[in-house]
């Protein structure tokens, strides 16, 4: 099976909305823990397309959190809680930030890559947390949006939210499996093996180094406006190195195979934390590194290699 | 633009590191569907020649033009898109991608269509078109293997084919035989000129191998000392006493 042929995923993101649709019906506990993951996994995803060009984002969470603010201070210090400006301002403002820092981060790679993500992601934590007028480390409440004009009843908010979350998320993956479909998605992988040839056979390797980077900034972006509006809160520790560190270590567990694996991957590694939480308060992060560790020492392709391996035989 | 035009001329083109002469007065005029061997010692010049034509290194002085069109400092990149191509003494693959996928992956990057990655997607035509070319240079039986785990001879000739995807009008080979047994090397050179010369393509190689030289070249250039010893038919060349007690004699003892 090829490792650079997305051009069937599609199909995946069907089970992955069958999933998701069967995911309304869960109980509400359960079902905001998907939401919130789908919302995360768009990050995770972001992190595993920059993996494919052979870049280890420390700082995706630095694109969760402007996503989130943008919209946390739309809605709070402009009393805009429009939907259909919220999401649209949340893009844009991660794509302008990811098109800038882009143009700086696609001159490095490896470990300088990795550290002046990470570098860039805790700058934005400091200011935040020094910020008192955005309620420093606490954070800030965001007031329920509207959709299109409409507000829904406190009764359905979270039916609301889910489906907008999903829809957002189902878009999103098919608009990454067509990115990596194409030209610039196929070449990541040829970025990370061997950039010299690549320039001599004609093509910028600066330039696919830009574009997955702007991808992803774009879609965590959206993922950290999602979690906001479903959350109804946001706080700096979205950019903090610990939330970054989770979207990697989900990106390494799911795999690269499919653009579902990041995010099916952090519903997993949730329920694997609450439920770890639950049975052991004192040793959860223990349980996680094991499965960690477990992962990388048998599936080093990640999760998604076996849904590979089934489907080649 | 004629076409008469020849398609590589380089004029006193030099490269000094530091004090250090590595290659200097270098002129010469390659025009379409010849087929140059250039030989020389370690240490001639010679790479460092197909070093400047192909942009990785900047000549310290001098001119390249390539179908009338100066390119003297352009960078790799932009000698690939102006049409030419190059292979490498080390193969340079894709070590995880299969043969198949190194392939298409060459086409999609050099593709005619600059700038827009879309036009640029995996396609079956694509597929198709690089399994044609492997099967072209006869490596159509580890399409998907993954090109890392491929015996050394075998990775030069992908290496090979590579720079042969979208017919561009001049190929470099440098020393496409280093590395590949004796008995191989003969075998290997069939396999991968004949359907490079069925393209018309210009080609120009580095060569040590004399034998190999008399076979696949038309002319020669040799290299001694950074400068042009004598260029001229395979003939002329390899009977040239200089040419016999520099060259083919320092590789004899090398």
């Amino acid at each position: 099976m090829m490792t650079i042929d997305f051009r069937r995923d599609p199909i995946n993101i069907l089970l992955l909305a069958a999933l998701l649709i069967a995911g309304f019906f869960l109980p509400s506990w359960l079902r905001f823990l998907l939401q919130m993951a789908v919302a995360g996994g768009l990050v995770a995803l972001g992190v595993m397309i920059q993996m494919r060009a052979g870049l280890v984002s420390f700082g995706q969470g630095l694109y969760y959190c402007i996503g989130a603010y943008a919209v946390g201070m739309l809605a709070v210090k402009m009393n805009v809680t429009e939907l259909g400006i919220l999401i649209p301002a949340a893009i844009i403002v991660t794509a302008v930030v990811g098109g800038i820092l882009g143009l700086l981060l696609s001159r490095y790679r490896d470990i300088f890559f990795a550290m002046l993500s990470l570098a860039l992601s805790m700058i934005l934590y400091g200011l935040l947390v020094k910020a008192a007028w955005l309620g420093s480390t606490d954070g800030f409440n965001i007031p329920a949006v509207s959709y299109l004009g409409h507000v829904p009843a406190q009764a359905v908010r979270e039916d609301w939210s889910y489906i907008l979350t999903v829809v957002l998320v189902l878009i999103s993956c098919f608009a990454v499996a067509r990115y990596l479909a194409s030209g610039a998605g196929a070449l990541c992988d040829a970025v990370a093996q061997n950039e010299l040839r690549l320039e001599y056979l004609g093509t910028s390797a600066r330039k696919v180094v830009f574009i997955v980077y702007l991808v992803a900034a774009t879609i965590s972006g959206l993922g950290g406006a999602l979690a906001a509006i479903a959350m109804g809160h946001i706080g700096p520790e979205m950019t903090n190195w610990t939330t970054s560190g989770g979207f990697v270590f989900v990106a390494l567990l799911a795999g690269r195979g499919s653009v579902i694996a990041p995010v099916l991957g952090f519903f997993l590694l949730e329920l694997v934390r609450t439920y770890a939480l639950d049975y052991a308060p004192n040793a959860w992060q223990m349980i996680l590194g094991a499965v960690m560790l477990a992962v990388i020492l048998l599936l080093p392709e990640g999760l998604w290699s076996l849904v590979r391996r089934r489907s080649a035989k | 633009m004629s076409d008469n035009t020849p398609l590589l001329v380089t004029e006193n083109l030099e490269k000094s590191f530091g004090g250090v002469v590595a290659a200097g007065n270098i002129s010469i005029s390659v025009g379409r569907g010849e087929q140059v061997a250039i030989i020389g010692s370690n240490g001639a010049g010679k790479t460092t020649f197909v070093n400047m034509v192909t942009g990785y290194l900047t000549p310290s002085a001098g001119s390249i033009r390539y179908l009338g069109r100066d390119i003297t400092g352009l960078n790799p990149r932009q000698t690939a898109r102006a049409g030419i191509r190059r292979s490498f003494q080390i193969a340079q693959l894709f070590p995880q991608m299969t043969a198949l996928e190194n392939m298409i992956i060459t086409d999609i990057a050099a593709s005619e269509s600059k700038g827009s990655f879309r036009a640029r997607s995996l396609t079956d035509a694509r597929m198709d078109a690089a399994m044609a070319l492997l099967k072209r240079f006869g490596l159509e039986g580890i399409a998907n293997e993954p090109a890392g785990t491929l015996p050394q001879g075998v990775r030069k000739q992908l290496d090979i084919a590579m720079a042969a995807v979208n017919d561009p009008a001049l190929i470099l080979l440098d020393e496409p035989t280093s590395g590949v047994s004796a008995d191989e090397k003969m075998e290997m050179m069939d396999s991968v000129i004949q359907p490079l010369l069925s393209d018309d393509a210009t080609l120009m190689f580095i060569e040590h191998d004399m034998d190999i030289v008399r076979r696949y070249a038309r002319r020669v250039i040799a290299f001694y000392e950074g400068q042009i010893l004598i260029d001229g038919s395979v003939e002329e060349v390899l009977a040239d006493d200089k040419v016999r007690q520099y060259v083919i004699g320092g590789v004899a003892h090398a």
